[in-house]
């Protein structure tokens, strides 16, 4: 356990905006997801390193990890409902054919 | 006499009834139970007013006004409250029995006449919807309660005018109605809310200490009543929708336009009388003035229709301005000295019911024989229909005022009232009287009397000139005779009432005695109008008859257009009010107001076309100016 945590909050910045990048710029459906998935990742990790470093013994950052892990796996299975569907309907899952939704 | 509830209710209940179910109803369901309810409702009435003059008079010589329900309506502030309920006086006691009878009739009669027709339920509903309306008027315990039914019996008039709604006649004649009665009543409800601001309530009889403060305004507020009460009641010059009127159903013309609304005007004053006589006799007289011309307006147009229905309405028309006039002669409260308009003013309105309600069901019955209108189609009607004729006949003797039928009676009473007005006034009514004589028997001629139209039309037939043989007149089915024989009784023997007896200007009981220089005077005129009328139409329309067309021609053809008075009222409508007034008004609400609320939804509108590209429907946009947002959050937080 002698890694600094700069190198370990640096990891985690490097994975949101590689995130908060491909979201912005990739126009497939997954691909978007698994962007968001990587978002959530970075967080993850943010949690687990302060508790680590900063208020060792106690529990909370762990948990809340935890919990994110959790909520991304239920929010996958969603999304991943949800782009079968537009699939299904648009016989596409590029994001532009997802115009006509603002109606 | 909590009973009474009950006139109101059953009509009521059976208008909802035959409204709501009627079209699944067979006719002679609906025209069945409109008829028993109609029973049942003169049966409560007669006893009513039997019970009430049976009850006696109280200790000052009157028969009391007895309120059987009051209740408060819609309380308005401290004192001003509207009521709703039923009061009983020797007048409404009155009315309830011309109502009902003169219903019941119609209803009996309706049967027959309007057998088959399409709409005969809606018909039966719309007649229930009437009697409740009058009869609710009639015992209204407050002004408002009667303006309340007063609107109602508007609505059921205008609903049977255009019973016929196919034929764009009656619509135009029901829309004509409505608005001009409509206008009417503005007048009204504007003299009720200067009466109840003033006196501060809406009673008929308010206490004398308020109405002291209130002296000033009140024959403004009367005035404006009689306004109202002159449109109901076809007053000149507000008298021009009563004829067009004639385009409903003949039964309904005698229902409502001939014995029962149209007298609305003549009981509201007789309602109001105390007031008038103590506080505004200066509009009594307004009222005689406007009466008699009327009157005599009436009786010279009645004298050159050809439509018999018109010529009848022409006549209640003039009539029912002989009820005003003798309300406008009254001088005084006590019938002894100048009070006696009032007692003869209701007799003539009960007598004129009879024979008018009678009048209009024997033309009816005409005019289901013949299958017209017009007096060229009659003639030599005599043979074929004898029991209408002789009904038609009673009824015309007595609306000319020959003793010993109804009419002479009330009308003569009418005429002493007025030469104890003043000299001319008699006079002026005496004419008018004798014109009345004419011009009924000058119609009685025509349909009954002269070369029969079906004859001639047979002789062509029979020699081949024509293709089609003519149909031949009958006599109506008993449902629409016994009717006309009931009513025609009533008529025989209804002068004989002792009406002073039961109502009279101070309530105290007055003994009717024939004065006999004006009655042998009205008899001698009558006759001569039956005279002339002789000469003139017995036998068709004789040499001297075309002779006298040919030297009035300009007069006769100028009364026959009523004396252009609805072209007066178009013109003053069409061309002053909607090009004067209506049109600038119209242009200021379409071009100003409108324009102003357009302003702003176009500039609402402008605003939305801008931002409108921001939702683009593109996820990754959102996400961008999310992005930016939380960015310029951060950079606020983070530097201030």
């Amino acid at each position: 356990m002698n890694i600094p945590a700069e190198y370990l909050l640096i990891l985690s910045a490097v994975l949101f905006f590689i995130g908060v990048f491909g979201f912005f710029t990739r126009r497939n459906l997954v691909s978007l997801l698994i962007s968001t998935e990587m978002m959530l990742n970075a967080v993850d990790i943010n949690f687990a390193v302060f508790n680590a470093y900063c208020h060792p013994g106690h529990l909370e950052g762990y948990i809340f990890s935890l919990f994110g892990i959790g909520v991304a796996a239920a929010e996958t299975a969603v999304a991943i409902a949800i782009i079968i569907n537009v699939y299904r309907n648009f016989h596409s899952i590029h994001i532009k054919r997802l115009k006509n939704l603002k109606y | 006499m909590e009973y009474t509830i009950l006139i109101l209710i059953l009509p009521l209940l059976s208008f909802l009834l035959l409204g709501l179910a009627g079209k699944i109803m067979p006719h002679k369901v609906a025209g069945t139970i409109g008829t028993l309810t109609l029973v049942a409702v003169t049966a409560l009435s007669y006893y009513a007013a039997i019970e009430y003059f049976a009850a006696g008079r109280d200790a000052s010589g009157v028969f009391a006004e007895t309120m059987p329900y009051n209740f408060h309506w819609l309380p308005l502030g401290d004192t001003l409250c509207i009521d709703m309920g039923i009061l009983i006086s020797p007048i409404s006691a009155m009315m309830l029995i011309v109502i009902s009878t003169v219903s019941l009739m119609v209803h009996i009669y309706s049967l027959g006449y309007m057998e088959g027709e399409r709409g005969f339920q809606r018909y039966y509903a719309f007649l229930s919807l009437f009697t409740f309306s009058m009869l609710g008027l009639v015992v209204a315990t407050n002004i408002f309660q009667m303006y309340v039914f007063w609107e109602l019996v508007g609505v059921s008039s205008y609903l049977l005018i255009g019973f016929y709604y196919t034929k764009p006649a009656a619509i135009a004649a029901s829309k004509k109605a409505f608005i001009v009665t409509r206008f009417a009543d503005l007048f009204f409800l504007i003299g009720i809310l200067i009466y109840g601001y003033y006196t501060g309530t809406y009673s008929f009889t308010p206490q004398t200490d308020v109405l002291a403060t209130a002296g000033a305004v009140l024959p403004t507020a009367l005035l404006l009543m009689f306004i109202g009460g002159a449109g109901k009641s076809a007053m000149f010059p507000l008298h021009i929708w009563l004829p067009d009127a004639m385009e409903g159903p003949t039964p309904v013309s005698a229902l409502i336009h001939a014995a029962t609304m149209v007298v609305a005007g003549v009981y509201l004053v007789a309602r109001m009388f105390p007031l008038f006589i103590g506080y505004a006799p200066e509009v009594l007289h307004i009222i005689a003035y406007v009466g008699a011309f009327t009157a005599l307006y009436a009786a010279i147009v009645a004298c050159v229709q050809t439509d018999i229905k018109r010529v009848l309405a022409f006549s209640t028309i003039s009539q029912i301005a002989f009820m005003m006039v003798a309300l406008g002669v009254c001088t005084s409260a006590d019938p002894h000295e100048g009070g006696l308009g009032y007692m003869a003013s209701m007799f003539h309105l009960f007598t004129h019911a009879m024979f008018k309600g009678l009048l209009f069901l024997g033309a009816g019955s005409i005019i289901h024989a013949v299958h017209s209108n017009e007096k060229s189609h009659m003639g030599g009607l005599r043979k074929y229909m004898p029991v209408t004729h002789i009904t038609f006949l009673i009824a015309c003797l007595a609306i000319a005022g020959i003793p010993p039928f109804s009419g002479f009676f009330s009308k003569d009473e009418i005429l002493v009232a007025c030469y104890n007005f003043s000299t001319p006034m008699g006079v002026f009514m005496s004419i008018v009287a004798a014109m009345t004589a004419f011009y009924m028997f000058r119609l009685y001629y025509l349909i009954f009397w002269g070369k029969s139209h079906y004859e001639e039309q047979l002789a062509l037939y029979e020699r081949g000139a024509c293709d089609h043989e003519p149909h031949k007149p009958h006599e109506s089915p008993a449902r629409m005779t016994i009717p006309l024989i009931i009513l025609a009784a009533i008529t025989c023997v209804a002068g004989f009432i002792p009406f002073g007896e039961f109502i009279s200007s101070n309530g105290r009981a007055y003994t009717i005695h024939i004065d006999k220089g004006v009655a042998t005077a009205s008899i001698i005129l009558a006759a001569a109008g039956i005279a002339l009328a002789t000469i003139m139409y017995m036998k068709g329309e004789s040499r001297i008859t075309a002779k006298i067309n040919q030297v009035l021609r300009t007069p006769i053809k100028a009364a026959y257009h009523r004396f252009y008075m609805d072209e007066v009222w178009m013109f003053i409508t069409k061309k002053i009010i909607f090009k004067g007034i209506s049109a600038p008004i119209a242009w200021f609400d379409r071009h100003i107001v409108d324009g102003s609320l357009d302003l702003l939804a176009k500039t609402a509108q402008k605003a939305g076309a801008l931002i409108r590209p921001m939702q683009s429907g593109n996820v990754q946009t959102y996400s961008i100016w999310f992005l930016a947002g939380v960015l310029l959050i951060s950079a606020i937080l983070f530097f201030l």
